[in-house]
């Protein structure tokens, strides 16, 4: 086997009948340990590409390996694998009505079968990881934007993921809450997490990726290594889209 | 005599006729236990009957999209359920329940007894308004919440029962109680089919005394000293649930 935790090949997904195409064939590997940031304008179908990974959007053709299974696959059970991806939102989208370390617990207690002392003891590590552990007790809406994000990198941590996939998890942020997010994510990049980043953080892509992806029109237009990418595109799509972003 | 005091033992020998003479009173004891048991029994039902109409109805809505790409003979259960589901609701919803319950008792169950016949009629048709409760009440919750529990490896059961449905109590316990109110007062119908409820009684007393005013007047004050106190009941369960907002 390869080391690509996720291969895809040929990724469509089609609205209408085929008059949308958000994916229109995606090729891409993945490997341990990769940071792939994609960026691209509106509308690319970033955001398409990275839920199709989980499948919380079902694509319409191609196949998703990951760890060597077809999870495209109508047999396969989305849900097992879906336990080793850990997805992030821009909209964080904690449980409203569970406190934080109820958040984080959840999961890992009913679906791990850990047992709550132990689930407990995992989230609380990981929120002193992220300055958090005085916060255990507290429902979402009593922390902040940036307080919330964090969480929510925690909480997908719990369950010991593969990887990680981030959609925009600083675009709904205040701007002076960007930056404790950014700093976790790179903690977890640093430590050896394998994730895929859909961000308009050109700062982040080339401090951190070790890819980048540039998507446009449901296609892989264009991708390199940070440097290569940023100082020299090939494209001109890629060329026009980065004179406006940078 | 003056007037006032022969309008007053006018007054008086009217009431005695109506509720003493014969122990009428025990007619509107006996309508009004009725109403009680048609009602209570009937919202019993439409809640199960709503739960299962909400749970097809809300499941398609999920899951229709990827179902309908993987394809296979779940999207056509499925679909089939929700059309099905979908026309009850409108027949239902559509047909004066006056008309429904003279169905029941003089087309469909002909010889049973008739209060249970009451409950059938008036529970399935409850059925219809629960099940829209229901399923606004999991639509209000923001689909953000579904998508985080599914990434975490949570099946579809699972994000519901663990996370969108605690979400809906609040908003969806003051309706069903509102719905509780409305099937008591609609229940008064069920004179229709030569139930004794309440309002069957005042009919029946207006019968044997040729006396409008006063039966009427004691079976509208019954109805009115309910509804204002269950009205009540549910403004003190709203005020708790407001209280718990976090
Ligand atoms: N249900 C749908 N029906 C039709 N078209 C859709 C549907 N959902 C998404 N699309 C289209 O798919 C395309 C890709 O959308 P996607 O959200 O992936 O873009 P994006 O790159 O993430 O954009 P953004 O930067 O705005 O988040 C868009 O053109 C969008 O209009
Ligand atoms: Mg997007």
């Amino acid at each position: 086997m390869s080391d690509n935790i996720i291969e895809v090949r040929g990724l469509k997904k089609h609205y209408l009948g085929g008059k949308v195409k958000a994916l229109d064939g995606i090729d891409a590997d993945i490997k341990k340990g990769e940071v792939v940031v994609i960026i691209g304008p509106s509308g690319s179908g970033k955001s398409t590409f990275l839920r199709s990974l989980n499948l919380l959007e079902m694509p319409t053709g191609g196949t998703i390996n990951f760890n060597g299974v077809n999870i495209t696959d109508k047999k396969v059970d989305i849900n097992i694998h879906r336990q080793k991806m850990g997805m992030v939102f821009q909209h964080f989208n904690l449980f409203n009505n569970m406190n934080i370390i109820k958040n984080m617990t959840i999961a890992p207690t009913q679906l791990l079968k850990k047992s709550k002392e132990e689930a407990n003891e995992k989230a609380l590590s990981l929120l002193k990881r992220v300055g958090l552990e005085d916060r255990a007790e507290a429902y979402p809406s009593q922390l902040s934007g940036g307080q919330k994000q964090r969480v929510a990198i925690v909480r997908a941590l719990c369950m010991e993921p593969e990887v990680m996939l981030f959609d925009e998890p600083t675009s709904a942020l205040d701007p002076e809450m960007v930056g404790e997010v950014l700093d976790v994510m790179k903690d977890l990049a640093r430590a050896g997490m394998t994730m895929v980043v859909v961000t308009h953080e050109m700062g982040f892509a080339r401090e951190v990726g070790t890819r980048v992806i540039f998507m446009d029109g449901g296609k892989i237009i264009e991708e390199n290594n940070p440097k290569d990418f940023f100082e020299n595109p090939q494209n001109d799509r890629l060329k026009d889209f980065l004179s406006k972003v940078l | 005599m003056n007037a006032l005091s022969l309008w007053f033992s006018e007054l008086k020998e009217t009431f005695i006729s109506c509720f003493i003479t014969d122990d009428r009173w025990e007619w509107i004891a006996e309508g009004f236990i009725n109403s009680v048991i048609i009602t209570v029994f009937a919202l019993l039902l439409g809640l199960v009957v709503g739960v299962v109409l909400a749970a097809i109805r809300s499941s398609y809505d999920k899951n229709e999209e990827a179902l309908r790409i993987r394809g296979g003979i779940g999207y056509y259960v499925l679909k089939a359920l929700n059309a099905i589901a979908k026309t009850y609701i409108t027949v239902m919803r559509g047909v004066p329940v006056v008309v429904q319950l003279m169905i029941w008792y003089f087309v469909i169950l002909v010889s049973s007894e008739d209060i249970p016949i009451a409950i059938v009629a008036f529970g399935l048709n409850s059925g219809a308004y629960v099940a829209e409760i229901f399923r606004g009440g999991i639509m209000s919750v923001d689909n953000g919440q579904f998508e985080a529990g599914r990434s975490l490896g949570f099946s579809y059961f699972q994000t519901m029962v663990n996370i969108v449905i605690p979400q809906t109590i609040k908003s969806t316990l003051p309706t069903l109680l509102n719905e509780l109110i409305a099937l008591f007062k609609e229940t008064s119908i069920a004179g229709y089919v030569g139930i004794l409820d309440l309002t069957k009684a005042g009919e029946r007393i207006r019968g044997i005394t040729f006396e409008a005013f006063m039966p009427l007047i004691a079976v509208a004050i019954v109805y009115l000293v309910t509804v204002v106190l269950l009205t009540k009941f549910v403004e003190i369960i709203e005020r708790r649930l407001r209280r718990n907002e976090r």
